[in-house]
């Protein structure tokens, strides 16, 4: 029996804001297979998200949802799983939302390690406002507000997640599909921040600028460039030029939960009344 | 309706912010009277300038700042040149001897005695220098009873430091009044 | 039973005052001069089981406590001038997604930076046109210690039964200054729940209008799911741009207030009986204005005050009145003439507006008042 998706979309919400050929859909069909396999209750569980092509994804999952101000996702979210630690919190959004305006914020989640995960779909470009460069833009690559190439180096948001202190970072890709939701069950099911990037595509704002001909040739630089952990293991320097490490990227199940130590606070607190 | 104006001054880290709440507690929590406290200090929080004043009354105090002041501390000598000028005549100064060596002119009562150095010598602990002030403020102005002072610094101060301010207290006060006569 | 009594820091009292109404979720970032509030919160919440976080920044802080609130938390924020400005960006938000919360700003020296320790009221206008778009704006300025205590618990009072932002501004004077305080018993100051929906989950809709203009608000974890957007919404909560939706959307957001004027400004009145002039103040600025016209009292002169508590929303309707009593109007304040443009706005020309602006850090005197009063002819 197909996998029955509409059972987590909100009626009537669809058809989706997303150009053809763009794989955040991709990614919010992986999302919901990992919220159905941990069988989260809808009531239980926050979507939140930033501003931003993929931060409209919350509107269409039916369970509780927050589309917040442009980068301040992880914060708002930070105050839902304060107040109520039993809820799932899961972020949502882009490269830009999440590391340019929100990098404060998403440094400092991260730095807690505070039990929600984070879901950044990295397509290179702020794809909403018509494919000006973000801080992942490649150097050299066209936006447009960099007509004559990119001159700034970009992040790489895995490892700035694990060197602000997230406890699992994992990395997946648009084109492997079948991947997303197994690397999101996983961040789900891990106590403390988990990142999960997903490298993305915008044909329509970044495709056409730096000279990809079609979708299916922005898919398979995507299936070119991955590789995945294990196979990178057995691979030379040279053979990982260029090439993008998937899967789990980084696991730390020692470091304290945030909310949990916050627990300890108010039981020291209460014996100090 | 009466009015009593104090200004505690000296540099930051003297304790002269708690000096004045502490006035002002003891008039408004155990004397019975209305009192304000107000404050302004530099950035630092320690030297730099700082002043704490405590305005008393029989009745609702308007403005919480000082006008003339009926009574001024300046443990510094920075404090006492900058705060005299609104010093009331017949009001009183009370100064660190060691501190102050310059004197102003002025139609006011001026007490000296060296306060820091009796906490360090007479009390044994240099850091209740505050509290001896206390002690010879309340004695000197007479707006709160020495007792009701004393409850007012007691319940300010941690337990274990109880004693050492009971006797900063005391030692103040018996200071100021000798130094007055 | 006689009261508890304390002598305590407008700032703690602000603290007290946000227990006493049922706070338990703090979010902020440290400034000066308020910075003792969010002290005494970490010291409070958790011990009875609420919860304080000290955010990466302003912005964050607003973030917070608005997700708190969405969680079912009743929340408060604290800051200054600076802190201000950035949370304008989420006070908006607040405004749109109609998220109870209290901000407690301290008027300190600006713009930017200005002067971290000085008094001033320069935050006013910044608390109406703060943030861009037409918004509801409440703002209470209280002039004491227990004022300070009370409007702090009125403050989550309006924004649950208002479901918007509410700030509350003292100037640094009050917000530093001691004095005793009475604390009102449990049950003594009314203190007002959060509106609840009452139809079960499948048809509750955020912003429901068929509930009046100010529609319940459930939370999340609590069995009810929904969306939460800073975009123009429809009632359910989801994102429009139809014309005729965003345009009674709008007006509903902003009528919360405009219609309830009378319910939420406070003011007192001071002599004006018999006054030739009044002196219109508020804040630590009023404490001044008092003075002086008892002392202008004493030399016959028929002076008194009104003092603004709620300086959002204006009180547009007693200004009008007074300025077709008074021979003039004196407006004392720590900013270079802000509620002076909304008297002279009221006064419509009919008397004078005499106004003493100070931006130096030091506070209005009695005897500055005074002589402005006796200019008054």
């Amino acid at each position: 029996m197909a996998f029955d998706y509409d059972k987590w979309i909100r009626p009537g919400k669809l058809p989706h804001i997303w150009c053809p050929g763009c794989g955040h859909g991709i990614v919010m069909k992986g999302l919901i297979r990992a919220m159905e396999t941990l069988k989260l209750k809808k009531e239980e569980t926050a979507v939140v998200s930033g501003i931003g092509c993929a931060s409209r994804l919350p509107g269409y999952i039916d369970c509780c949802t927050l589309h917040t101000a442009h980068g301040r996702a992880a914060a708002f979210a930070t105050g839902v799983k304060m107040a109520k630690p039993e809820m799932n919190v899961i972020l949502v959004g882009g490269d830009g939302d999440g590391t340019a305006i929100g990098g404060n914020h998403f440094i400092h989640a991260c730095r807690r390690n505070i039990d929600m995960t984070y879901i950044i779909m990295n397509n290179y470009i702020y794809g909403m406002t018509g494919g000006q460069f973000s801080p992942c833009t490649p150097t050299g690559h066209k936006a447009s507000t960099t007509p004559y190439g990119n001159p700034d180096p970009g992040f790489d948001i895995a490892k700035l997640a694990i060197g602000a202190g997230a406890t699992f970072v994992a990395r997946g890709t648009a084109f492997h599909a079948n991947q997303i939701d197994k690397l999101i069950v996983e961040a789900i099911q891990h106590k403390g921040f988990s990142v999960v990037e997903i490298l993305d595509d915008c044909p329509t704002t970044y495709g056409r600028r730096n000279k990809y001909k079609s979708v299916i040739e922005m898919m398979n630089r995507l299936k070119e460039v991955a590789v995945p952990v294990k196979a990178a293991e057995k691979m030379t320097a040279e053979q990982l030029q260029g090439k993008v490490l998937t899967g789990v990227l980084y696991r730390d199940d020692t470091k304290p939960e945030y909310t949990a130590e916050y627990a300890k606070v108010i039981e020291r607190a209460s014996a100090a009344k | 309706m009466s009015r009593y104006e104090l200004r505690f001054s000296g540099s930051g880290g003297q304790g002269l912010i708690t000096a004045g709440i502490i006035m002002a507690k003891a008039a408004s929590i155990y004397e019975g009277k209305q009192a304000v406290q107000s404050q302004s200090y530099g950035p630092e929080a320690r030297g730099g300038s700082s002043k704490s004043e405590v305005i008393i009354s029989d009745g609702p105090i308007d403005y919480p700042k000082a006008t003339t002041v009926d009574a001024l501390l300046a443990m510094t000598q920075e404090a006492c040149d900058k705060y005299t000028h609104d010093l009331k005549d017949g009001g009183i100064l009370l100064v660190d001897s060691d501190l102050v060596k310059n004197l102003p002119q002025g139609n006011f009562k001026i007490v000296s005695f060296p306060i820091i150095n009796t906490a360090k010598t007479d009390v044994g602990r240099e850091i209740v220098a505050n509290i001896v002030a206390l002690g010879a403020m309340v004695a000197l102005t007479g707006q709160v009873s020495r007792e009701n002072a004393e409850k007012a610094v007691l319940s300010s101060v941690p337990e274990a430091f109880i004693e050492l301010n009971r006797k900063a207290f005391s030692i103040g006060f018996e200071r100021a009044l000798a130094a007055s006569a | 039973m006689s009261k508890k009594v304390a002598f305590l820091q407008g700032n703690e009292a602000a603290a007290q005052g946000a227990l006493y109404a049922g706070c338990n979720f703090f979010g902020g970032y440290p400034i000066t001069p308020s910075t003792e509030v969010a002290e005494v919160m970490s010291i409070e919440l958790p011990k009875i089981g609420g919860k304080f976080i000290q955010m990466e920044d302003e912005i964050g802080a607003m973030a917070a406590i608005l997700g708190a609130a969405l969680a079912g938390s009743k929340v408060l924020t604290s800051t200054s001038g600076p802190g201000l400005s950035l949370k304008q960006e989420l006070i908006g938000y607040g405004c749109i997604a109609e998220i109870p919360c209290v901000i407690y700003n301290v008027m300190r020296g600006g713009p930017s930076t200005g002067m971290p320790t000085g008094p001033s009221q320069s935050d006013v206008m910044c608390a109406k046109w703060g943030t861009h778009g037409d918004h509801p704006a409440i703002c209470l300025t209280p002039a004491s210690v227990q004022e300070t205590y009370e409007e702090v618990i009125r403050a989550f009072n309006l924004s649950e039964k208002y479901r918007t932002p509410v700030m509350v501004m003292p100037d640094e004077i009050v917000a530093h200054m001691r004095e005793r305080i009475v604390f009102p018993e449990p049950g003594e100051i009314e203190v007002v729940p959060r509106k609840s929906p009452t139809v079960p989950p499948e048809q509750y809709k955020p912003y429901d209008t068929s509930f009046g203009d100010v529609p319940p608000l459930a939370s999340f974890g609590s069995g009810y799911k929904f969306h939460v957007t800073g975009l123009n919404k429809m009632q359910d909560g989801f994102p429009t741009t139809k014309a005729e939706i965003v345009q009674a959307e709008e007006e509903r957001q902003v009528r919360k207030v405009d219609a309830n004027v009378d319910d939420i400004v406070t003011f007192e009145e001071y002599l004006l009986d018999d006054a030739d002039v009044v002196v219109v103040a508020y804040g630590s600025t009023s404490r001044s204005a008092r003075y002086a016209v008892n002392v202008a009292r004493e030399q016959g002169i028929k002076a008194g005050m009104f003092r603004i508590k709620t300086f959002w929303p204006f009180p547009d309707k007693q200004i009008k009145a007074l300025a077709s009593k008074v021979k003039g109007i004196v407006i004392p304040e720590m900013n270079l003439g802000m509620c002076s443009l909304e008297l002279e706005r009221c006064a419509q020309g009919k008397v004078p507006v005499l106004g003493i602006f100070r931006v130096d850090g030091e506070p209005i005197n009695p005897d500055q008042i005074l002589e402005k009063i006796k200019e008054v002819k």
